[in-house]
């Protein structure tokens, strides 16, 4: 029986080494981590995440090797005599104490990017944001963009989703929508997010940025981009049976590019609003 | 029926009916609920095994959408009400009176009751999935507006999870009824087992909270079909107002789904480390602290609903809180453990395992209590490796360690100890298998509740999939040495364990129907 015993967890050893490996293989092609994002809050957010983590690997250290420590020598098979202590006032306030300051130290980090992002206030324009069972509604409310709104919607093909057709030769698989929301560079975008049926969530990791739309009410976030590109995430709130297939696409542009496309826009929105009204 | 017993005009042979319909003796109502959690138990899973087939690689392939958010919602409310939930309670039932040195739990005819009323409250909510427009699809959360749009299931969800609260709540006063009442002459309160203490907390949080869940599932009922606007904005309600309810009752719940194990690892750990408990009173004092302080941290499951900053910071603040009690429990453990003389059987193994795995899931609680950081975990597979971890090799590694720990007692057979241990191993394996690899894809931006996901969440997903198939047929194993030492077995002892101490090792193996007749003399 002790041999079996003892080649399972030899199994098990091997192959949680081998799952262990796999994953570092994995880490330069997949994400393993958060991503670090292109917002200077996206920034402070995974240093947080990071410091947080690391204090728990520095925790489970000293934890688990006690443990294992313990149940490596303190065995009966080894012939060890148990002791009986069972009490020591001193070591529960040691044990207590010291976690109260690790959180203290990582309470004050945490507070100030908490308040950071808190802070929607002087923004130098405003989108709305309307979830929809399930899709998303984007509203330029001021400046030169005012006006122009959009729906934005999965493009993924049915066939992709249903069928075997080239999935995997899609790489924006899911991640993908007809009208993307086009946002300049270095500006402060001030988000407000409502819903109109059930509640969702609007959510790019790249940002740092996730809050829930509840229908009603309207919510603010913001964000400061500070690379152009293009950045994808999807509904973070279950919404019904579609809530896996609402995706958000956002381009950055620089200035002269978001203008360009700006200029494009307002002509086509002009347009529309003449021909609502005749 | 054992023909040792202490008082043998007690021992009747009743029939089936009498014995197990009609029963008001508190180990045949614990076994009920343990088999009943057991049958529960694979439930659940079956429908984990259809949501992991699904997600075993992207595109939708055997099942619709709208029954997969249908099989995340109800494997959740079965896990939780009808599998971890009961388990405690049978070994409540169980346990108690022999621990406390009482006769039998206080009020044997609600205890009867409130066992009686599951099958019924669980038949009704499975029944769901047949009726048109489809079973419960909203998250076992149940948010309105979305909750709303459930079909005929409706009203029949929200009278299963009425009947589940009085069936715990009635539990629950039975619990404390018995703590209060029933202990033998000389049992004080910081005399009490551990898993006695927890229980007696883990009674008050249900009372506390159950009834706030049921408000809440009423106001929605009435929503529905009453016009009420207890949750919609348009008729001046709020539908962020149904999570604070919820998560008033839900984060009480986290707790009420870990307390009782914490009890039954405090009993398992100093058996096997031949070793007294270290720290006695500030485990006690510890299990109490959560308690409280799992009443003002509810919000941080709802962080990106756009709450006010200052009430960020509080559920913030307060929630990292939890760590200390949390820590000086897992350090009192490993306290225990120290320079004992340990022997590694299947309890062990599990309470072990628990040890180590239920604070892995503690490390990840302590990354999502981070507000800020919150808000890229949140409703990411990052939450859902979190809960499970503390869930699984969490809550129901302890509920089996203490089916191995004391079935021997219960049953009066040993169960195979090769059987158990390997139960042991590669339940270990799969778990890890299966919710390690949801960190990984959750912090690369994975929601959670989807049934299909982009290119880049394939490995971790497939690898997740072969851990839960894995981990569902190791389960088979562990019904089959339950079966097996129920049916016979080499004969335990009535100390079973070299290490064990407390009132239910000095009865008989197994113990005749009525014990402590006369009460047990404490010293």
């Amino acid at each position: 029986m002790k041999k079996l015993i003892g080649r399972l967890v030899q199994l098990s050893v091997l192959v949680l080494a081998a799952l262990l490996l796999t994953t570092q293989f994995a880490a330069a092609e997949y994400g393993l981590n958060m991503p670090k994002g292109v917002t200077q809050i996206s920034n402070e957010v995974y240093g947080l995440h990071m410091l947080i983590f690391w204090i728990c690997v520095a925790i489970a250290v000293v934890v688990y090797g006690a443990m294992f420590w313990s149940m490596m020598f303190h065995r009966k098979s080894r012939g060890f005599k148990a002791a009986t202590f069972h009490h020591s006032t001193l070591v529960e306030i040691v044990w207590t104490v010291i976690p109260f300051i690790i959180l203290i130290a990582m309470a004050i980090p945490a507070a100030k990017t908490l308040i950071a992002i808190e802070s929607t206030g002087s923004s130098d324009m405003t989108i709305k944001i309307t979830g929809y069972q399930w899709k998303w509604r984007y509203e330029y409310l001021d400046g030169d963009a005012a006006g122009v709104s959009f729906f934005s919607s999965l493009s993924t093909p049915l066939e992709q989703i249903n069928g075997d057709a080239d999935r995997n030769q899609n790489p924006n698989y899911l991640l993908e929508v007809d009208n993307a929301l086009v946002l300049p560079t270095g500006k402060k975008i001030r988000f407000l997010l409502t819903s109109s049926d059930v509640i969702h969530a609007w959510w790019i990791p790249d940002f740092a940025v996730k809050k829930d739309a509840v229908p009603g009410f309207i919510n603010e976030m913001w964000t400061v981009i500070d690379e152009p590109g293009v950045y994808r995430g999807q509904c973070a709130e279950l919404c019904g049976k579609d809530h896996g297939f609402m995706p958000i696409v956002v381009i950055a542009k620089d200035e002269p590019e978001y203008t360009a496309w700006l200029n494009q826009q307002s002509d086509a929105a002009i347009q529309q609003a003449k021909v609502e009204l005749d | 029926m054992s023909t040792t017993t202490v008082d043998d005009h007690h021992d009747e042979h009743p029939g089936f009916f009498k014995r197990w319909i009609t029963t008001t003796n508190h180990k045949d109502i614990g076994t009920l609920y343990l088999l009943f959690s057991l049958l529960m138990f694979f439930v659940g899973g079956a429908m984990a095994m259809v949501i992991r087939a699904e997600l075993y690689v992207p595109g939708l392939q055997w099942v619709e959408p709208g029954f997969f958010n249908s099989m995340t919602t109800m494997h959740a409310l079965i896990m939780i009400f009808g599998a971890v939930m009961p388990a405690f309670t049978g070994l409540a039932n169980w346990l108690i009176p022999m621990m406390v040195g009482g006769c039998d739990m206080a009020l044997p005819r609600l205890n009867n009751w409130s066992f009686w009323i599951l099958p019924f409250a669980f038949t009704m909510l499975l029944s769901t999935l047949f009726m048109p427009g489809g079973g419960p699809a909203g998250g076992w959360t149940l948010y309105p507006p979305l909750v709303l749009q459930t079909g005929n299931a409706f009203p029949f969800v929200i009278f299963s999870i009425h009947l589940m609260g009085i069936s715990s709540i009635m539990g629950s006063i039975n619990v404390v009824a018995t703590i209060l009442n029933m202990r033998a002459p000389g049992m004080t309160l910081l005399k009490m087992p551990l898993f006695v203490w927890t229980w007696l907390i883990t009674a008050y949080l249900l009372i506390a909270t159950m009834p706030v869940l049921a408000g809440a599932v009423t106001m929605l009922l009435t929503d529905k079909y009453f016009a009420t606007s207890f949750f919609s904005a348009a008729g001046g309600g709020d539908p962020v107002m149904f999570q604070h309810i919820f998560w008033f009752f839900g984060h009480p719940e986290v707790y009420i789904l870990i307390l009782p194990a914490f009890g039954i690892v405090s009993h398992i750990i100093p058996t096997f480390a031949r070793k007294p408990l270290f720290g006695y009173s500030s485990m006690v004092y510890a299990t109490a602290s959560i308690a409280f302080l799992s009443f003002i941290v509810w919000a941080h499951h709802m962080f990106t609903v756009g709450m006010p900053l200052v009430g960020e910071l509080f559920f913030m603040f307060s929630t990292m809180l939890i760590a200390v009690p949390t820590g000086v429990k897992v350090f009192n453990w490993i306290a225990t453990m120290w320079r004992g003389s340990m022997t590694f059987e299947t309890p062990m193994l599990f309470a072990v395992g628990f040890v180590i795995m239920f604070t892995l899931g503690g490390f990840s609680g302590l990354m999502l209590a981070i507000a800020p950081a919150d808000f890229q975990y949140h409703d990411t597979y990052f939450v859902v490796a979190h809960f499970h971890y503390v869930l699984v090799p969490g809550a129901v590694f302890a509920i089996m360690a203490a089916a191995y720990f004391w079935l021997p007692k219960w049953t009066g057979h040993m169960y195979n100890e090769t059987l158990g241990k390997t139960h042991f191993w590669l339940s270990t394996l799969f778990v890890n298998l299966t919710f390690f690899p949801m960190h990984f894809v959750g912090l690369a931006g994975m929601p959670r509740r989807i049934p299909d996901y982009s290119l880049q969440f394939t490995e971790f997903n497939t690898m997740a999939s072969i851990g839960s198939f894995g981990f569902g047929l190791t389960q088979l194993l562990f019904a089959f040495i339950v079966i097996q030492t129920i049916r016979g077995g080499k004969k335990a002892t009535d100390q079973v364990w070299e290490g064990a101490e407390g009132l239910e090792w000095t009865l008989p193996s197994p113990p005749p129907a009525h014990t402590f007749d006369v009460p047990p003399v404490i010293k």
